[in-house]
């Protein structure tokens, strides 16, 4: 990959806070990583292309477009790219750095994922029932799937817990969690 | 054998049938399970995506506390994202130092600490077919599962990434069928076994996740299979649950139950359905149940009326 001064903070930025991800360097172009990516037609920009926006440092470009949030963490990419480059793990990064410019364009992947650890942080749980009442509600509802019906059949079946559970040591969790986020990624 | 059992949040809602029938087989086959004490959420694909430093040190919380328990060393997990998440954060502390003393610092605030390597964190079905083993196996089945064309279904997590000693193979995985076969089912061709059921993306864009579980369900038919047989919660959830939604999405009629493997080995074991979980499917099981010839003693349908019920009224709902 060609890097150049103007463009290279973007780049070192996303290497240094993805562990192994001075590999993105080494990247071919060869395109494997879309090919195997199952969301990779439904994404603005495969993550090849996104490779080389990175080393452009289209910076903007990258963290605005839905290519990371459409990964689905299922590591194909992951095992199949032959310069052994981290992708699920860099497409996090540019999740937690969109979040942190607040550059997404679509907000529900984020919503899920921010209300989703929004409960584990409370409870030390995740919590279905909250989850998805909170998210469904709040993202146009109609849109989606009807979760009526769903949710009773859940519940019948005895496979939805109805007040979410909180854990002992839920102190302890936000001692430690809140530690953390004042760390550097790495 | 010990192992420390982290069930995860999956286990104790949605999935409970899983839950359920693993710890219905654990006996049988040998196995103890010692719950870990007070362990809290693994982050699921959600935490890393918003912080990582976080994300580490909320799975390095539970193996600090697993590893503390001190009567076992290795670490069972029977939900892929909860394996892949513990797995992921004991091996990279283990290959990264710095990463090592930053989730340890943030450990110290809660007064923990965990070394990596302390624990091996394992996946249910490695435990299962490594440690048990498929003859051993083979040999308690009382009931085979004879005639049944089983679609084993491995999904992502559990064959990637590579992290450390891989488990299976990462584009064909065996060991899943091998099992099948060892409790007498029919494996049919399932090109499709480690490939994404979609996710969280069910909840965030459902046209992108249809069209995965669409194939799956489409392959699994295209063989005549009786179930599709999982190992993930959420495997299980979006074949499941979606299904319905999937048929009308598509216009395809498909009625494919999909079963968890502790569920399969238990019936093979002769236990009946209902102390397995089964019958808590959205696609009812009860087809390829008769097949084995267990007349399917499913939970009864909610009639709203139950002269015995001792639980508190729900709203709405007259006495008597």
């Amino acid at each position: 990959m060609n890097v150049t001064k103007s463009n290279h903070t973007f780049l070192m930025q996303v290497m240094d806070a993805t562990l192994g991800g001075e590999a993105l360097l080494t990247c071919l172009q060869c395109g494997s990583c879309g090919g195997s990516c199952p969301s990779g037609p439904d994404m603005e920009h495969t993550p090849r292309r996104i490779f080389a926006m990175i080393g452009a440092g289209m910076r903007d470009e990258v963290l605005k477009s839905n290519t990371p949030w459409y990964c689905v963490s299922c590591y194909y990419c992951t095992v199949r790219c032959p310069k052994e480059i981290p992708i699920t793990d860099i497409m996090y990064t540019l999740k937690q750095m969109a979040i942190e410019a607040k550059l997404y364009d679509d907000r529900d992947a984020p919503d899920f994922s921010q209300s989703f650890i929004g409960f584990v942080e409370n409870y030390g749980r995740s919590y279905e029932v909250g989850l998805a009442t909170r998210f469904h509600l709040t993202h146009s509802p109609l849109k989606k799937f009807d979760y009526a019906p769903f949710a009773l059949t859940m519940l019948t079946k005895d496979r939805l817990q109805l007040r979410p559970e909180r854990i002992k040591g839920i102190g302890q969790l936000r001692a430690i969690l809140n530690k953390a986020k004042t760390m550097e990624d790495m | 054998m010990r192992y420390g059992y982290y069930p995860g949040c999956s286990l104790s809602g949605l999935a409970r049938p899983y839950d359920m029938s693993t710890k219905a087989i654990a006996e049988p086959l040998g196995i103890q399970l010692e719950e870990v004490e007070d362990w809290n959420c693994c982050g699921a694909t959600e935490y890393f995506a918003v912080n990582k430093m976080a994300a580490y040190a909320l799975v390095g919380r539970n193996l600090a506390n697993a590893a503390q328990q001190k009567s076992f060393t290795d670490l069972v997990a029977p939900c892929s994202a909860c394996y892949v998440n513990l797995r992921k954060t004991d091996h990279n502390m283990g290959k990264y130092p710095k990463l090592a003393q930053k989730v340890n610092k943030a450990l110290e605030a809660g007064d923990l600490s965990y070394d990596p390597g302390t624990l091996q964190v394992r996946h249910l079905i490695d435990i299962i077919v490594n440690d048990i083993g498929y003859d051993a196996i083979r040999e308690k089945v009382k009931e085979p599962l004879k005639g049944l064309r089983i679609a084993p279904y491995y999904g992502c997590l559990i064959v990637r990434p590579e992290l450390g000693e891989p488990l299976d193979d990462p584009e064909y995985p065996m060991s899943l069928d091998l099992l099948m076969e060892a409790l007498g089912a029919q494996v049919v061709d399932f090109p499709l076994k480690a490939h994404c059921c979609g996710g969280h993306m069910t909840q965030i864009s459902s046209d992108t996740a249809y069209e995965l579980i669409r194939r799956l369900l489409h392959n699994a038919a295209e063989y005549d299979a009786d179930a599709i047989v999982t190992l993930c919660p959420i495997c299980q959830l979006n074949l499941d649950a979606y299904q319905s939604n999937i048929n009308r999405h598509f216009g395809t009629d498909f009625k494919i139950p999909i079963l968890f493997f502790t569920q399969m080995i238990g019936l093979a074991l002769g236990m009946p359905p209902k102390s397995l979980g089964i019958g808590k499917e959205f696609v009812s099981a009860a087809a390829m149940l008769r097949k084995i010839g267990t007349e399917p003693e499913l939970e009864a349908a909610p009639t709203g009326k139950k002269q015995d019920d001792k639980s508190l009224p729900m709203p709405g709902k007259r006495e008597g």
